[in-house]
Protein backbone atom coordinates (compact mmCIF):
# COMPACT_ATOMS: atom_id res chain seq x y z
CA UNK A 1 0.00 0.00 0.00
CA UNK A 2 1.09 3.53 -0.75
CA UNK A 3 1.91 5.92 2.09
CA UNK A 4 2.42 9.56 3.03
CA UNK A 5 5.46 10.46 5.06
CA UNK A 6 4.90 13.46 7.32
CA UNK A 7 8.07 15.58 7.19
CA UNK A 8 6.44 18.54 8.93
CA UNK A 9 2.97 18.30 10.50
CA UNK A 10 1.91 21.95 10.31
CA UNK A 11 0.21 23.71 13.20
CA UNK A 12 -2.67 21.27 13.71
CA UNK A 13 -3.26 18.57 11.12
CA UNK A 14 -5.74 15.78 11.77
CA UNK A 15 -7.41 12.96 9.87
CA UNK A 16 -11.09 13.82 9.32
CA UNK A 17 -14.00 12.46 7.35
CA UNK A 18 -17.63 13.56 7.67
CA UNK A 19 -17.79 12.54 11.34
CA UNK A 20 -19.78 10.05 13.39
CA UNK A 21 -23.50 10.23 14.03
CA UNK A 22 -25.67 8.64 16.65
CA UNK A 23 -23.40 8.38 19.67
CA UNK A 24 -24.81 11.32 21.62
CA UNK A 25 -26.18 8.97 24.32
CA UNK A 26 -22.58 8.04 25.29
CA UNK A 27 -21.33 11.61 25.07
CA UNK A 28 -19.52 11.32 21.74
CA UNK A 29 -19.58 14.45 19.56
CA UNK A 30 -19.71 14.26 15.75
CA UNK A 31 -16.19 15.56 14.96
CA UNK A 32 -15.47 15.44 11.22
CA UNK A 33 -14.19 18.12 8.86
CA UNK A 34 -14.76 21.64 10.17
CA UNK A 35 -15.49 22.67 6.57
CA UNK A 36 -17.22 19.53 5.30
CA UNK A 37 -18.00 20.99 1.87
CA UNK A 38 -14.28 21.42 1.12
CA UNK A 39 -13.59 17.82 2.16
CA UNK A 40 -16.49 16.51 0.04
CA UNK A 41 -15.29 18.43 -3.01
CA UNK A 42 -11.67 17.41 -2.52
CA UNK A 43 -12.74 13.78 -2.48
CA UNK A 44 -14.76 14.19 -5.65
CA UNK A 45 -11.80 15.83 -7.40
CA UNK A 46 -9.63 12.75 -6.79
CA UNK A 47 -12.40 10.24 -7.56
CA UNK A 48 -13.30 9.22 -3.99
CA UNK A 49 -16.72 9.07 -2.43
CA UNK A 50 -17.41 12.32 -0.60
CA UNK A 51 -17.08 10.89 2.91
CA UNK A 52 -13.53 9.52 2.47
CA UNK A 53 -11.00 10.52 5.13
CA UNK A 54 -8.53 13.27 4.26
CA UNK A 55 -6.19 15.62 6.12
CA UNK A 56 -7.45 18.83 7.70
CA UNK A 57 -4.75 21.45 8.15
CA UNK A 58 -5.15 24.53 10.30
CA UNK A 59 -3.59 27.98 9.59
CA UNK A 60 -0.19 26.48 8.73
CA UNK A 61 0.12 23.41 6.53
CA UNK A 62 2.61 20.55 6.57
CA UNK A 63 5.22 18.98 4.30
CA UNK A 64 4.46 15.54 2.93
CA UNK A 65 6.61 13.09 0.99
CA UNK A 66 4.93 10.64 -1.40
CA UNK A 67 7.46 7.87 -1.97
CA UNK A 68 5.11 5.87 -4.21
CA UNK A 69 3.17 8.72 -5.86
CA UNK A 70 -0.53 9.59 -5.48
CA UNK A 71 -3.50 11.45 -6.94
CA UNK A 72 -4.26 14.51 -4.82
CA UNK A 73 -6.40 17.62 -4.46
CA UNK A 74 -6.27 20.61 -2.14
CA UNK A 75 -9.46 22.43 -1.21
CA UNK A 76 -10.62 24.98 1.32
CA UNK A 77 -8.22 27.82 2.05
CA UNK A 78 -5.10 28.68 0.07
CA UNK A 79 -2.02 27.65 2.04
CA UNK A 80 0.37 28.46 -0.87
CA UNK A 81 1.08 24.81 -1.77
CA UNK A 82 4.07 23.80 -3.89
CA UNK A 83 5.06 20.43 -5.35
CA UNK A 84 8.86 20.18 -5.51
CA UNK A 85 8.83 23.96 -5.63
CA UNK A 86 6.20 24.42 -8.36
CA UNK A 87 2.93 26.10 -7.43
CA UNK A 88 -0.10 23.81 -7.10
CA UNK A 89 -3.57 25.10 -7.95
CA UNK A 90 -6.26 24.96 -5.28
CA UNK A 91 -9.44 23.08 -6.18
CA UNK A 92 -7.87 21.02 -8.99
CA UNK A 93 -6.76 17.39 -8.93
CA UNK A 94 -3.11 16.70 -9.66
CA UNK A 95 -0.76 13.75 -9.87
CA UNK A 96 2.29 13.28 -7.71
CA UNK A 97 5.18 11.17 -8.99
CA UNK A 98 7.06 8.82 -6.63
CA UNK A 99 9.45 10.76 -4.42
CA UNK A 100 7.80 14.15 -4.87
CA UNK A 101 7.26 16.45 -1.94
CA UNK A 102 4.21 18.61 -1.26
CA UNK A 103 4.83 21.61 0.92
CA UNK A 104 2.18 23.93 2.36
CA UNK A 105 2.75 27.26 4.08
CA UNK A 106 0.62 29.69 6.06
CA UNK A 107 -2.89 30.50 5.07
CA UNK A 108 -3.58 33.26 2.60
CA UNK A 109 -7.33 33.12 3.15
CA UNK A 110 -9.34 31.13 5.74
CA UNK A 111 -8.53 28.79 8.62
CA UNK A 112 -8.44 25.36 7.00
CA UNK A 113 -7.09 23.55 3.99
CA UNK A 114 -7.91 19.95 3.07
CA UNK A 115 -5.62 17.42 1.42
CA UNK A 116 -7.53 14.61 -0.24
CA UNK A 117 -5.85 11.59 -1.77
CA UNK A 118 -7.33 8.96 -4.04
CA UNK A 119 -7.95 5.91 -1.85
CA UNK A 120 -8.26 8.05 1.27
CA UNK A 121 -6.23 8.08 4.47
CA UNK A 122 -6.48 4.58 5.91
CA UNK A 123 -6.88 4.47 9.70
CA UNK A 124 -8.93 2.06 11.80
CA UNK A 125 -12.36 3.59 12.30
CA UNK A 126 -13.70 4.45 15.75
CA UNK A 127 -17.51 4.29 16.02
CA UNK A 128 -17.84 4.18 12.26
CA UNK A 129 -15.68 7.17 11.42
CA UNK A 130 -12.02 7.98 10.78
CA UNK A 131 -12.36 11.44 12.32
CA UNK A 132 -10.06 12.55 15.13
CA UNK A 133 -11.60 13.82 18.39
CA UNK A 134 -8.61 15.65 19.81
CA UNK A 135 -9.79 16.24 23.38
CA UNK A 136 -10.49 12.58 24.15
CA UNK A 137 -7.69 11.26 21.95
CA UNK A 138 -10.06 8.99 20.01
CA UNK A 139 -10.32 8.24 16.30
CA UNK A 140 -8.13 9.32 13.40
CA UNK A 141 -4.40 8.63 13.46
CA UNK A 142 -3.66 7.46 17.02
CA UNK A 143 -6.31 9.89 18.26
CA UNK A 144 -4.00 12.86 17.83
CA UNK A 145 -2.77 15.58 15.48
CA UNK A 146 0.02 14.46 13.12
CA UNK A 147 3.67 14.66 14.13
CA UNK A 148 6.89 14.74 12.19
CA UNK A 149 7.82 11.22 11.10
CA UNK A 150 4.28 9.80 11.04
CA UNK A 151 3.61 7.41 8.18
CA UNK A 152 0.03 7.51 6.89
CA UNK A 153 -1.26 4.61 4.83
CA UNK A 154 -3.24 5.41 1.70
CA UNK A 155 -6.21 3.18 0.86
CA UNK A 156 -6.40 1.28 -2.45
CA UNK A 157 -6.32 3.68 -5.41
CA UNK A 158 -7.35 2.03 -8.66
CA UNK A 159 -8.78 4.78 -10.84
CA UNK A 160 -6.74 6.52 -13.56
CA UNK A 161 -5.89 10.20 -13.02
CA UNK A 162 -8.43 12.67 -14.37
CA UNK A 163 -8.01 16.37 -14.12
CA UNK A 164 -11.01 17.87 -12.39
CA UNK A 165 -11.59 21.43 -11.17
CA UNK A 166 -14.21 23.06 -8.97
CA UNK A 167 -16.55 25.08 -11.21
CA UNK A 168 -16.53 28.91 -11.01
CA UNK A 169 -20.08 29.26 -9.70
CA UNK A 170 -19.41 26.89 -6.81
CA UNK A 171 -16.04 28.54 -6.10
CA UNK A 172 -17.80 31.89 -5.91
CA UNK A 173 -20.43 30.45 -3.57
CA UNK A 174 -17.73 29.09 -1.27
CA UNK A 175 -15.71 32.31 -1.14
CA UNK A 176 -15.41 33.92 2.24
CA UNK A 177 -18.42 35.68 3.73
CA UNK A 178 -18.31 37.20 7.16
CA UNK A 179 -22.02 37.23 7.91
CA UNK A 180 -23.27 34.07 9.55
CA UNK A 181 -26.97 33.34 9.24
CA UNK A 182 -28.63 32.05 12.39
CA UNK A 183 -32.02 30.93 13.72
CA UNK A 184 -33.21 31.69 17.26
CA UNK A 185 -31.78 29.43 19.99
CA UNK A 186 -33.89 27.51 22.52
CA UNK A 187 -33.30 30.13 25.24
CA UNK A 188 -33.70 33.20 23.02
CA UNK A 189 -36.46 34.51 25.32
CA UNK A 190 -33.94 34.69 28.16
CA UNK A 191 -32.42 37.71 26.42
CA UNK A 192 -33.93 41.19 26.45
CA UNK A 193 -34.90 43.03 23.26
CA UNK A 194 -31.92 45.32 23.72
CA UNK A 195 -29.52 42.38 24.18
CA UNK A 196 -30.87 40.77 21.03
CA UNK A 197 -30.62 44.07 19.17
CA UNK A 198 -27.00 44.35 20.22
CA UNK A 199 -26.26 40.76 19.21
CA UNK A 200 -27.47 41.34 15.65
CA UNK A 201 -25.90 44.80 15.25
CA UNK A 202 -22.52 44.09 16.78
CA UNK A 203 -19.38 42.93 15.03
CA UNK A 204 -17.70 40.07 16.88
CA UNK A 205 -14.06 39.08 16.68
CA UNK A 206 -13.07 35.42 16.75
CA UNK A 207 -10.91 34.89 19.86
CA UNK A 208 -7.42 33.37 19.89
CA UNK A 209 -8.55 30.42 22.03
CA UNK A 210 -10.99 29.20 19.41
CA UNK A 211 -10.66 25.61 18.27
CA UNK A 212 -12.67 22.70 16.92
CA UNK A 213 -14.69 22.54 20.16
CA UNK A 214 -15.85 26.10 20.01
CA UNK A 215 -15.19 29.61 18.73
CA UNK A 216 -14.98 32.22 21.44
CA UNK A 217 -16.26 35.59 20.32
CA UNK A 218 -15.13 38.97 21.56
CA UNK A 219 -17.36 42.02 21.27
CA UNK A 220 -20.59 43.34 22.72
CA UNK A 221 -21.50 41.19 25.74
CA UNK A 222 -25.13 39.97 25.75
CA UNK A 223 -26.15 38.87 29.20
CA UNK A 224 -29.28 36.83 29.73
CA UNK A 225 -31.79 37.99 32.37
CA UNK A 226 -30.65 37.10 35.83
CA UNK A 227 -32.34 34.71 38.19
CA UNK A 228 -33.08 31.80 35.88
CA UNK A 229 -31.34 28.54 36.51
CA UNK A 230 -30.44 26.65 33.37
CA UNK A 231 -30.77 22.86 33.49
CA UNK A 232 -28.07 21.14 31.43
CA UNK A 233 -29.45 19.95 28.09
CA UNK A 234 -28.23 18.63 24.73
CA UNK A 235 -26.57 21.14 22.42
CA UNK A 236 -26.77 21.33 18.63
CA UNK A 237 -23.89 21.75 16.25
CA UNK A 238 -23.44 25.49 15.71
CA UNK A 239 -25.27 26.51 18.90
CA UNK A 240 -24.28 29.94 20.19
CA UNK A 241 -24.18 29.74 23.97
CA UNK A 242 -23.70 32.68 26.28
CA UNK A 243 -21.87 32.03 29.57
CA UNK A 244 -22.18 34.37 32.55
CA UNK A 245 -19.62 36.85 31.23
CA UNK A 246 -21.81 37.50 28.17
CA UNK A 247 -19.23 36.60 25.50
CA UNK A 248 -20.86 34.20 23.03
CA UNK A 249 -19.30 30.87 22.07
CA UNK A 250 -20.16 28.99 18.86
CA UNK A 251 -20.12 25.28 19.69
CA UNK A 252 -18.44 23.37 16.91
CA UNK A 253 -17.62 19.90 15.56
CA UNK A 254 -15.64 18.60 18.58
CA UNK A 255 -18.17 20.21 20.93
CA UNK A 256 -19.32 19.01 24.30
CA UNK A 257 -22.57 17.14 23.67
CA UNK A 258 -24.49 18.80 26.52
CA UNK A 259 -24.23 22.22 28.10
CA UNK A 260 -25.59 24.39 30.86
CA UNK A 261 -25.52 27.88 29.33
CA UNK A 262 -28.43 29.59 27.56
CA UNK A 263 -28.26 29.55 23.77
CA UNK A 264 -29.20 32.75 22.01
CA UNK A 265 -29.04 31.47 18.43
CA UNK A 266 -27.78 28.66 16.20
CA UNK A 267 -25.80 28.91 12.97
CA UNK A 268 -27.85 27.54 10.04
CA UNK A 269 -26.73 24.27 8.45
CA UNK A 270 -25.89 25.97 5.14
CA UNK A 271 -23.36 28.25 6.89
CA UNK A 272 -21.63 25.71 9.19
CA UNK A 273 -18.86 25.17 6.63
CA UNK A 274 -18.11 28.91 6.80
CA UNK A 275 -17.56 28.64 10.57
CA UNK A 276 -14.84 26.10 9.77
CA UNK A 277 -12.96 28.72 7.78
CA UNK A 278 -12.99 31.45 10.45
CA UNK A 279 -9.58 32.40 11.80
CA UNK A 280 -8.74 34.00 15.13
CA UNK A 281 -9.22 37.80 14.83
CA UNK A 282 -11.66 37.47 11.91
CA UNK A 283 -14.64 39.75 12.32
CA UNK A 284 -18.15 38.43 11.86
CA UNK A 285 -21.76 39.50 12.20
CA UNK A 286 -24.97 37.57 12.67
CA UNK A 287 -28.11 37.78 10.60
CA UNK A 288 -31.33 36.16 11.73
CA UNK A 289 -33.34 34.11 9.22
CA UNK A 290 -36.44 31.93 9.55
CA UNK A 291 -36.24 28.14 9.84
CA UNK A 292 -37.87 27.93 6.40
CA UNK A 293 -35.26 30.24 4.86
CA UNK A 294 -32.50 28.22 6.54
CA UNK A 295 -33.84 25.05 4.98
CA UNK A 296 -34.17 26.64 1.53
CA UNK A 297 -30.56 27.84 1.70
CA UNK A 298 -29.39 24.33 2.50
CA UNK A 299 -31.43 22.81 -0.33
CA UNK A 300 -30.05 25.41 -2.79
CA UNK A 301 -26.51 24.75 -1.62
CA UNK A 302 -26.92 20.99 -2.02
CA UNK A 303 -28.41 21.50 -5.49
CA UNK A 304 -25.42 23.59 -6.46
CA UNK A 305 -23.07 20.89 -5.11
CA UNK A 306 -24.94 18.20 -7.05
CA UNK A 307 -25.15 20.18 -10.28
CA UNK A 308 -23.17 19.19 -13.34
CA UNK A 309 -21.24 22.47 -13.28
CA UNK A 310 -19.95 21.96 -9.73
CA UNK A 311 -16.95 19.92 -10.88
CA UNK A 312 -15.49 20.44 -14.38
CA UNK A 313 -13.55 17.68 -16.15
CA UNK B 1 -49.01 11.34 27.85
CA UNK B 2 -48.83 13.75 30.72
CA UNK B 3 -48.68 17.51 30.74
CA UNK B 4 -45.39 19.28 30.42
CA UNK B 5 -44.01 17.90 27.18
CA UNK B 6 -42.91 20.72 24.94
CA UNK B 7 -41.30 20.91 21.54
CA UNK B 8 -39.01 23.67 20.50
CA UNK B 9 -36.83 24.01 17.43
CA UNK B 10 -33.28 24.37 18.77
CA UNK B 11 -31.75 24.92 15.32
CA UNK B 12 -32.65 24.23 11.68
CA UNK B 13 -31.43 20.68 12.28
CA UNK B 14 -32.68 19.90 15.78
CA UNK B 15 -35.76 19.75 17.96
CA UNK B 16 -35.69 19.96 21.75
CA UNK B 17 -38.24 17.83 23.60
CA UNK B 18 -38.65 19.08 27.17
CA UNK B 19 -40.28 17.13 29.97
CA UNK B 20 -40.85 20.05 32.31
CA UNK B 21 -38.33 22.43 33.82
CA UNK B 22 -37.42 20.44 36.92
CA UNK B 23 -34.84 17.76 37.49
CA UNK B 24 -36.88 14.79 38.68
CA UNK B 25 -36.65 11.03 38.42
CA UNK B 26 -40.08 11.01 36.80
CA UNK B 27 -39.10 13.42 34.03
CA UNK B 28 -35.89 11.46 33.61
CA UNK B 29 -37.80 8.18 33.22
CA UNK B 30 -39.77 9.76 30.40
CA UNK B 31 -36.59 10.96 28.72
CA UNK B 32 -35.24 7.42 28.90
CA UNK B 33 -38.44 5.91 27.61
CA UNK B 34 -38.54 8.18 24.58
CA UNK B 35 -34.85 7.51 23.96
CA UNK B 36 -35.45 3.76 24.18
CA UNK B 37 -38.42 3.93 21.85
CA UNK B 38 -36.40 5.90 19.31
CA UNK B 39 -33.56 3.40 19.58
CA UNK B 40 -35.91 0.45 19.11
CA UNK B 41 -37.85 2.06 16.26
CA UNK B 42 -35.49 4.56 14.64
CA UNK B 43 -37.02 7.38 12.62
CA UNK B 44 -35.38 7.81 9.21
CA UNK B 45 -33.68 11.21 9.07
CA UNK B 46 -32.83 11.38 12.77
CA UNK B 47 -29.06 11.72 13.13
CA UNK B 48 -28.42 11.88 16.82
CA UNK B 49 -30.04 11.94 20.24
CA UNK B 50 -28.83 13.86 23.28
CA UNK B 51 -30.66 12.88 26.46
CA UNK B 52 -30.23 15.10 29.54
CA UNK B 53 -31.94 15.60 32.93
CA UNK B 54 -35.41 16.44 31.63
CA UNK B 55 -35.00 16.89 27.90
CA UNK B 56 -34.04 15.05 24.75
CA UNK B 57 -32.42 16.92 21.89
CA UNK B 58 -33.18 15.27 18.56
CA UNK B 59 -30.79 16.17 15.73
CA UNK B 60 -32.03 15.43 12.22
CA UNK B 61 -31.17 15.84 8.58
CA UNK B 62 -33.02 18.97 7.44
CA UNK B 63 -33.04 17.65 3.87
CA UNK B 64 -35.16 14.71 5.02
CA UNK B 65 -37.32 16.09 7.84
CA UNK B 66 -38.98 19.31 8.89
CA UNK B 67 -39.64 20.32 12.49
CA UNK B 68 -43.42 19.88 12.10
CA UNK B 69 -43.07 16.41 10.55
CA UNK B 70 -40.72 15.26 13.27
CA UNK B 71 -42.97 16.75 15.93
CA UNK B 72 -45.95 14.76 14.60
CA UNK B 73 -43.89 11.55 14.63
CA UNK B 74 -42.64 12.22 18.15
CA UNK B 75 -46.17 12.88 19.43
CA UNK B 76 -47.09 9.38 18.32
CA UNK B 77 -44.01 8.03 20.11
CA UNK B 78 -44.95 9.96 23.26
CA UNK B 79 -48.40 8.37 23.08
CA UNK B 80 -46.74 4.97 23.41
CA UNK B 81 -44.42 5.95 26.26
CA UNK B 82 -46.39 4.07 28.90
CA UNK B 83 -45.92 0.81 26.99
CA UNK B 84 -42.12 1.07 27.17
CA UNK B 85 -40.43 -1.29 29.60
CA UNK B 86 -37.11 0.07 30.74
CA UNK B 87 -34.59 -2.67 31.50
CA UNK B 88 -33.86 -3.22 35.19
CA UNK B 89 -31.11 -0.80 36.11
CA UNK B 90 -27.61 -2.22 36.33
CA UNK B 91 -25.97 -1.79 39.72
CA UNK B 92 -22.34 -0.80 39.44
CA UNK B 93 -19.58 -0.01 41.85
CA UNK B 94 -16.85 2.54 41.38
CA UNK B 95 -13.96 1.76 43.73
CA UNK B 96 -12.50 5.12 44.70
CA UNK B 97 -9.42 6.20 46.58
CA UNK B 98 -10.45 9.42 48.29
CA UNK B 99 -8.34 12.42 49.26
CA UNK B 100 -4.59 12.99 49.12
CA UNK B 101 -3.12 13.47 45.65
CA UNK B 102 -6.18 11.75 44.14
CA UNK B 103 -8.71 14.12 45.69
CA UNK B 104 -6.96 17.48 46.04
CA UNK B 105 -10.22 19.34 46.82
CA UNK B 106 -11.56 16.93 49.46
CA UNK B 107 -10.24 18.85 52.48
CA UNK B 108 -11.58 22.18 51.15
CA UNK B 109 -15.02 20.69 50.54
CA UNK B 110 -15.11 19.15 54.02
CA UNK B 111 -13.99 22.44 55.62
CA UNK B 112 -16.55 24.40 53.62
CA UNK B 113 -19.34 22.23 54.99
CA UNK B 114 -17.93 22.08 58.53
CA UNK B 115 -17.16 18.37 58.54
CA UNK B 116 -14.10 16.17 58.61
CA UNK B 117 -12.71 14.64 55.43
CA UNK B 118 -13.71 11.21 56.73
CA UNK B 119 -17.30 12.41 57.09
CA UNK B 120 -17.27 13.86 53.57
CA UNK B 121 -16.02 10.53 52.19
CA UNK B 122 -18.64 8.62 54.12
CA UNK B 123 -21.36 10.91 52.84
CA UNK B 124 -20.22 10.72 49.21
CA UNK B 125 -20.11 6.92 49.41
CA UNK B 126 -23.39 6.64 51.34
CA UNK B 127 -25.90 6.98 48.53
CA UNK B 128 -26.84 5.22 45.32
CA UNK B 129 -26.58 7.57 42.37
CA UNK B 130 -28.49 7.46 39.09
CA UNK B 131 -26.75 8.06 35.76
CA UNK B 132 -28.94 10.86 34.41
CA UNK B 133 -27.06 11.06 31.11
CA UNK B 134 -23.64 11.04 29.52
CA UNK B 135 -22.32 14.25 28.07
CA UNK B 136 -19.45 16.73 27.87
CA UNK B 137 -16.93 14.13 26.62
CA UNK B 138 -17.27 10.42 25.74
CA UNK B 139 -18.21 8.38 28.81
CA UNK B 140 -18.69 11.29 31.23
CA UNK B 141 -21.74 10.43 33.36
CA UNK B 142 -23.78 13.02 35.23
CA UNK B 143 -24.65 11.31 38.52
CA UNK B 144 -27.27 12.51 40.94
CA UNK B 145 -28.15 13.38 43.42
CA UNK B 146 -25.28 14.25 45.66
CA UNK B 147 -26.31 14.60 49.33
CA UNK B 148 -27.23 18.28 49.82
CA UNK B 149 -24.67 18.60 52.64
CA UNK B 150 -21.89 18.06 50.07
CA UNK B 151 -23.22 20.27 47.27
CA UNK B 152 -20.42 22.63 46.25
CA UNK B 153 -20.08 25.05 43.34
CA UNK B 154 -17.51 24.46 40.58
CA UNK B 155 -14.00 25.84 40.94
CA UNK B 156 -13.81 29.53 40.04
CA UNK B 157 -11.16 28.74 37.45
CA UNK B 158 -11.13 25.26 35.93
CA UNK B 159 -8.04 23.05 35.98
CA UNK B 160 -6.18 22.91 32.69
CA UNK B 161 -6.15 19.16 32.91
CA UNK B 162 -7.88 16.68 35.20
CA UNK B 163 -6.34 13.21 35.55
CA UNK B 164 -8.47 10.41 34.05
CA UNK B 165 -10.53 8.60 36.69
CA UNK B 166 -10.86 11.71 38.86
CA UNK B 167 -14.11 11.78 40.83
CA UNK B 168 -15.53 15.29 40.99
CA UNK B 169 -18.36 17.30 42.51
CA UNK B 170 -20.24 20.21 40.91
CA UNK B 171 -23.39 21.59 42.53
CA UNK B 172 -25.48 18.57 43.50
CA UNK B 173 -23.91 16.36 40.83
CA UNK B 174 -20.96 14.03 40.93
CA UNK B 175 -19.09 12.38 38.07
CA UNK B 176 -15.88 10.74 36.89
CA UNK B 177 -13.54 12.24 34.30
CA UNK B 178 -12.82 9.61 31.60
CA UNK B 179 -9.97 11.58 30.00
CA UNK B 180 -7.33 14.15 30.86
CA UNK B 181 -9.45 17.16 29.97
CA UNK B 182 -9.85 20.67 31.40
CA UNK B 183 -12.47 20.72 34.12
CA UNK B 184 -13.99 22.78 36.90
CA UNK B 185 -15.45 20.04 39.08
CA UNK B 186 -13.92 19.74 42.56
CA UNK B 187 -11.96 16.53 42.89
CA UNK B 188 -12.53 14.26 45.89
CA UNK B 189 -10.84 11.05 44.73
CA UNK B 190 -9.87 8.82 41.85
CA UNK B 191 -10.96 5.43 40.53
CA UNK B 192 -8.75 2.92 38.72
CA UNK B 193 -11.76 1.85 36.60
CA UNK B 194 -11.50 3.06 32.99
CA UNK B 195 -14.65 5.05 32.25
CA UNK B 196 -14.25 4.83 28.48
CA UNK B 197 -12.28 2.29 26.48
CA UNK B 198 -12.73 2.00 22.72
CA UNK B 199 -11.39 -1.59 22.79
CA UNK B 200 -14.06 -2.78 25.25
CA UNK B 201 -17.48 -4.24 24.30
CA UNK B 202 -19.23 -1.58 26.38
CA UNK B 203 -16.96 1.32 25.53
CA UNK B 204 -18.56 3.47 28.19
CA UNK B 205 -18.42 1.92 31.67
CA UNK B 206 -21.64 3.71 32.59
CA UNK B 207 -24.91 4.01 30.66
CA UNK B 208 -27.96 6.18 31.17
CA UNK B 209 -30.16 4.78 33.97
CA UNK B 210 -27.43 2.78 35.74
CA UNK B 211 -27.33 2.85 39.54
CA UNK B 212 -23.92 3.59 40.93
CA UNK B 213 -22.19 3.48 44.30
CA UNK B 214 -18.73 4.69 45.18
CA UNK B 215 -16.72 2.33 47.39
CA UNK B 216 -13.78 3.77 49.33
CA UNK B 217 -10.51 1.90 48.72
CA UNK B 218 -6.94 2.32 49.94
CA UNK B 219 -4.07 3.62 47.82
CA UNK B 220 -2.61 0.10 47.81
CA UNK B 221 -5.88 -1.35 46.52
CA UNK B 222 -6.00 1.42 43.89
CA UNK B 223 -2.57 0.41 42.60
CA UNK B 224 -3.50 -3.28 42.65
CA UNK B 225 -6.69 -2.65 40.66
CA UNK B 226 -4.92 -0.31 38.26
CA UNK B 227 -2.37 -2.98 37.43
CA UNK B 228 -4.91 -5.80 37.30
Amino acid sequence: MSAIQVQAPGLLTTVQDLGREGFGPIGVSPSGAADPISLRLGNRLVGNVESTAGLEMTLLGGTFLFSQGAILALTGSDFGATLDGATVALGTSFEVAPGQKLRLGSTRSGARSYLCVQGGIAVSPFLGSSSTHILSGLGGFDGRPLREGDLLQIGPATKPFRKRTIGPRLSEHLSSRKILRVTPGPQVDWFSESSLGLFYEATYRVGEQSNRMGLRLEGAPVSPHGGRQMITEGVSLGAIQVPAGGSPIILFVDQQTTGGYPKIANVISADLHRVGQLRPRDEIRFEQVTFEAARSSLIEQEQLLASRESILE
Amino acid sequence: MTEGEQFQPASDHSLLVSFGQQVSLDAHQRVRKLLRLLELKPVPGIRNLHPAYCSLLVEFDPLKLRHAELEAILWSYLGRLETVQLPNPRELEIPTCYGGQFGPDLNDIAALHGMTSAQAIELHASVTYVVYFLGFVPGFAYLGELPQALATPRLASPRRSTPPGSVGIAGNQTGVYPFAVPGGWRLVGRTPVAMFRPDRQNMSFLSIGDQVRFTPISAARFTALENA
